[in-house]
């Protein structure tokens, strides 16, 4: 079963970049460039991943995660977390809202694909 | 005489002077002391001024150098007659100030400075040595004069074992007396009452030779002319210098010798006893001299060449044969000396242990300071003060080989002592006079004095080299000490006298010129100075129109304050029902108006003061300007403390301020290089996750293309970016060098327009200009203001939201300014937003579209400010308008 991937990140080429990198690994990648209709995306078609940048035009990645995690239908849904501040605070407190993992940008493609076989089980 | 009997004889008298002396202090103690307590008493007292010196000593100064010997007897009558009013006042001030010594009185008057005791402690215990050393010599001279045409027993000691017995005898005797007990006011009846007795003893005893010598052994008074005038002592001139000096030296050893300031002031019992003494006293020295000159004449006469004139008084009625007459003038005598002995070392007993002994005591022990073993300290102190003061007086009669004439020496004593006179005497009537003055004036005056007349006293090579004498000490000729700064023609005690006083006066003014008296000296002085002023008591409450309310209120001005005292004054006045602000002086209004006054400066002064200028003066008005000039001193200072503390609270906040600002600025700074971070790491991940692409290979070619294009716009990016930074940093700190010249507005429009026609290239945009308008010449740096406008244009190609996009560009010059106003058609920029546009990372929109990183509009306002002007937002446009203001001619850099 291909995994099914949410991309919620503001920067287009990025977005391009990750949906080339995962798609060739075999997942399905959807994307959103805000992140004013997330939770609501997510919750009517929950992804098997949702890969979350931190700064997002309109609501800010943390709120994202903390809705999600308060709502029992999502609140186990994998979550990979993306910054491009990159400083420790960050990571903590998208750690403490229920982050599963967290990468800096920029990141290694390597090192992306793999964190998304990990969180996608395979 | 047998030498035994000579000494019983003297015993004997002793006796008798302890009996009188233990008889009046029983009176005293029950409070009876009637007559004794009368100014005749005082006067005798006084007579302790005529030594075993003026006894004996006056007749050999008369055989030796005619009247000069007067000099001593007018310097006091001069002060006793004609400045008796000084004495008074030093009577008065010793009476009120209750003053134990000279000591004491120097030292109380200079703020109760302990260093001025002990300075004037040593200073008069040095120049009384060569005093008792003379009355030493003259007794001791005495009995060997006695004794030894007659000796049957006893033999007669050695004159140096003779002198040891007196000394030691004396101070048995002066111990006895003076120290049985402790009195508080220092006053010794009994002692007083003896010294009394000694006083007619030896008056009568001198009175008794002359007499005998006028009608005796001459013929009457004009036989006795007669032999004056064939005598030597007729060939005698009168050098006008060393009377004027001898006078002086003797007025002021008068005042300020230990024993007469003892028995004039600490002694006096009643005030109105110097009116009686003012007379009586020059009366008693006018008979004490009267015989001098008879006596001298008939003793060169008679006696034979060789003979110690000084001792004629004693030695003419033995060679005459009259015992009786002999032995009487030899208690005369005995008398003189003992009772100089005694009062002086009392005196000098009580400064050593009030100045000396005590301060000392009281400081290694100061816990037991007022237990009660501080009278047998006290006791003990003064006996071994006797007893040394004794042994000093022996040790310069031993060193100074007794060979001198009496006068001789007791002159040394008289110029010592007189370096006390300007302390007293400025301290006495200047308010100004300090402590620094006084010491100054004390020890420069004392070194003289002992440098030029006591050290050499002892004789060439005795203390000082004899070389020093002829040259001066190092070879320096003008510090010789018989001719200071080279004047040497000068007799040596005149030489002394003249530099020693005039260094003295000289220090004294200085030092009290160049410092400030403290506290406690300002009120002693004030005390001193005015002792007669203070006693008026005025009745209290005041009557009409007695002060100008004009004096009043500049008065009041001085110690409220001007704008105190007229608002006081005039709210008076309007009590009153009258306009301006000088209210009547009526009672009320005076009484009212001390009150206020007693506030600011106590209620005596205030009092005072009013008095003053009621016109019952009871104090100078110097003295008032004095304490209202303090007063505003006092207020100035406050006034000054006052300012500091707004000044500090006012540092205080700015310092909180500068603080919060640096907590902000440090805030701001981590959120702008978060910021940054974010803005360098978006680009560098597009680069890096597409390099990382391409180099895994395995890419149709178009996607390669497209990939490679995407790395290359976001490296422009990135550049772009870093160059926004670099920019505006320098824009931000100041250090941005200005291009100047005059270019036309619209060439500079329309640059920016072709310039920001790459943005967006695929819009197209309609722009409304008014060339005409824009035909001005600007003073500016055009880069830059094209810089700017570039900035509007592209900003409003990026974010005008219309579907047919316009941008309205409109010029205006009014005054030295130009504006320029950028208006789109687009829906604008939202009001909540509006403030924050021109902050650094204010992208309120999709920035991706726009490929900027929020920096432009900051950047834009760090440029307007380099060049003088502005840029603002202008509501209420309908779309998104930013207006530019720049001076027309900018003359120099704008930080």
């Amino acid at each position: 079963m291909t995994p099914r991937v949410l991309l919620i990140e503001d920067e287009p080429n990025i977005t391009e970049a990750i949906r080339f990198i995962l798609s060739r690994d075999g997942c399905e990648v959807v994307t959103l460039a805000d992140g004013l209709g997330a939770v609501q995306a997510v919750r009517k078609d929950v992804p098997d991943l949702l890969i979350l940048d931190l700064m997002l035009p309109g609501v800010s990645g943390l709120d994202i995660l903390v809705q999600l995690c308060a709502d029992p239908e999502t609140a186990l849904l994998p979550v990979l977390m993306l910054t491009a501040k990159g400083q420790g605070r960050d990571r903590e407190a998208a750690e403490r809202a229920g982050a599963n993992h967290f990468m800096t940008k920029p990141f290694s493609n390597d090192d992306m694909r793999a964190a998304v076989r990990a969180l996608t089980g395979r | 005489m047998p030498f035994n009997l000579l000494v019983l004889s003297c015993l004997a008298y002793v006796v008798f002077l302890f009996a009188v002396a233990w008889w009046a202090e029983r009176r005293a103690a029950r409070g009876r002391l009637g007559w004794l307590q009368s100014p005749l008493i005082y006067t005798l007292s006084l007579s302790i001024y005529c030594t075993a010196w003026t006894f004996y000593g006056a007749v050999g100064y008369a055989a030796r150098s005619g009247l000069e010997f007067l000099t001593i007897y007018l310097g006091p009558t001069i002060v006793f007659v004609g400045w008796w009013w000084m004495l008074r006042k030093l009577v008065r001030i010793g009476r009120r100030q209750g003053v134990t010594s000279i000591a004491d009185l120097l030292s109380s008057r200079f703020g109760k400075s302990n260093l001025l005791g002990v300075i004037v402690t040593v200073i008069a215990v040095v120049a009384a040595t060569p005093y008792i050393a003379l009355q030493l010599q003259s007794v001791t001279l005495s009995f060997s004069v006695f004794a030894s045409p007659t000796d049957e027993g006893l033999a007669p000691p050695g004159t140096e074992a003779t002198a040891i017995w007196v000394a030691t005898g004396l101070a048995i005797f002066t111990i006895l007396f003076g120290t049985r007990n402790l009195d508080a006011k220092e006053q010794h009846h009994g002692i007083v009452t003896a010294i009394a007795v000694e006083a007619v003893v030896k008056l009568v005893a001198l009175i008794a030779v002359g007499v005998f010598v006028v009608w005796g052994l001459a013929d009457g008074p004009f036989d006795m002319k007669a032999r004056i005038d064939a005598s030597s002592i007729a060939d005698w001139n009168l050098q006008p210098g060393r009377w004027a000096g001898l006078m002086f030296a003797s007025g002021a050893a008068v005042i300020c010798l230990p024993r007469m300031f003892q028995v004039m002031v600490v002694e006096n019992a009643d005030e109105r006893h110097l009116s009686t003494a003012s007379w009586a006293f020059p009366l008693y020295l006018f008979a004490m001299s009267l015989f001098i000159v008879p006596i001298a004449v008939m003793g060169l006469e008679r006696l034979p060449a060789g003979s110690n004139a000084d001792m004629f008084v004693l030695t003419l009625p033995l060679a005459e044969g009259q015992g009786t007459l002999a032995m009487l003038a030899f208690l005369g005598g005995f008398s003189s000396a003992t009772s100089m002995v005694i009062v002086e070392s009392i005196a000098l007993a009580t400064m050593v242990s009030n100045h000396i002994v005590m301060p000392v005591w009281l400081r290694l022990r100061p816990a037991k300071g007022m237990s009660g073993d501080v009278r047998r300290l006290v006791l003990l102190a003064r006996r071994i003060s006797i007893a040394v003061v004794l042994g000093l007086g022996y040790a310069y009669y031993r060193k100074s080989g007794g060979s001198a004439t009496l006068a001789a020496i007791g002159l040394i004593a008289f110029a010592g002592v007189a370096q006390f006179l300007p302390a007293m005497v400025f301290g006495l009537f200047w308010r100004g006079a300090t402590r620094v003055g006084a010491v100054m004036g004390l020890s420069i005056g004392f070194v003289i004095w002992a440098y030029t007349l006591f050290l050499p006293s002892f004789g060439p090579d005795a203390v000082i080299p004899a070389q020093v004498f002829a040259e001066g000490p190092w070879g320096l000729d003008w510090l010789r000490p018989r001719a200071l700064f080279g004047v040497g023609a000068m007799d040596p005690l005149i030489h002394a006298l003249f530099w020693s006083m005039t260094l003295n006066t000289a220090a004294f003014l200085i030092g009290s010129l160049f410092t400030f008296p403290g506290p406690v000296e300002r009120m002693q002085g004030a005390a001193f100075v005015h002792v007669f002023d203070t006693a008026a008591a005025n009745p209290r409450g005041w009557q009409r129109g007695v002060a100008e309310p004009e004096d009043l209120l500049v008065m009041s001005q001085r110690i409220m304050g001007d704008e105190d005292a007229l608002a006081f004054f005039e709210a008076e006045a309007k009590d009153q029902g009258k306009a301006g602000y000088l209210p009547d002086p009526s009672p009320l209004f005076m009484a009212r108006l001390e009150r206020r006054l007693a506030g600011s400066v106590g209620a005596a002064t205030a009092h005072a003061m009013m008095s003053q200028l009621a016109g019952r003066a009871t104090v100078t008005v110097e003295d008032l300007m004095a304490v209202a000039s303090e007063s505003a001193q006092i207020m100035e200072y406050s006034a000054r403390l006052e300012s500091q503390q707004a000044e500090l609270t006012r540092t205080a906040r700015a310092l909180r301020e500068a603080n919060d600002k640096l907590t902000q600025l440090s805030v701001q700074k981590d959120a702008f290089l978060s910021q940054i971070s974010h803005e360098l790491r978006t680009p560098m991940t597009s680069i890096r996750a597409f390099s990382e692409i391409l180099t895994e290979g395995d890419l149709p070619a178009p996607m390669v293309a497209h990939y490679g294009r995407i790395i290359h716009d976001e490296a422009r990016r990135l550049t772009r970016l870093l160059d926004d930074l670099l920019d505006l940093s320098v824009l931000e700190n100041g250090t941005v060098q200005l291009n100047l010249g005059l270019t036309n507005l619209s060439q500079m429009i329309d640059r920016a327009l072709a310039s920001a026609s790459h943005t967006k290239p695929e819009r197209s945009f309609t722009i409304h200009r008014d060339l005409p308008m824009e035909n001005i010449f600007l003073r500016t740096d055009a880069d830059r203001l094209v810089q700017v406008f570039i900035n509007l244009i592209s900003n409003a190609r990026k974010y005008c939201d219309s579907p047919t996009p316009e941008l309205r560009i409109s010029v205006r010059q009014k005054g030295g300014r130009v504006t320029v106003d950028f208006v789109d058609n687009g829906s604008g920029i939202p009001q909540d937003s509006q403030a924050l546009i021109f902050e650094k990372f204010a992208r309120l929109t999709d920035q991706t579209r726009a490929g900027g990183a929020g920096l432009g509009l900051a950047i834009c306002r760090e440029v307007m400010a380099n060049l003088g002007g502005t840029i603002t937002y202008l509501p209420g446009q309908g779309g998104a308008a930013f207006r530019v203001a720049v001076p027309l001619r900018l003359e120099q850099q704008v930080a």
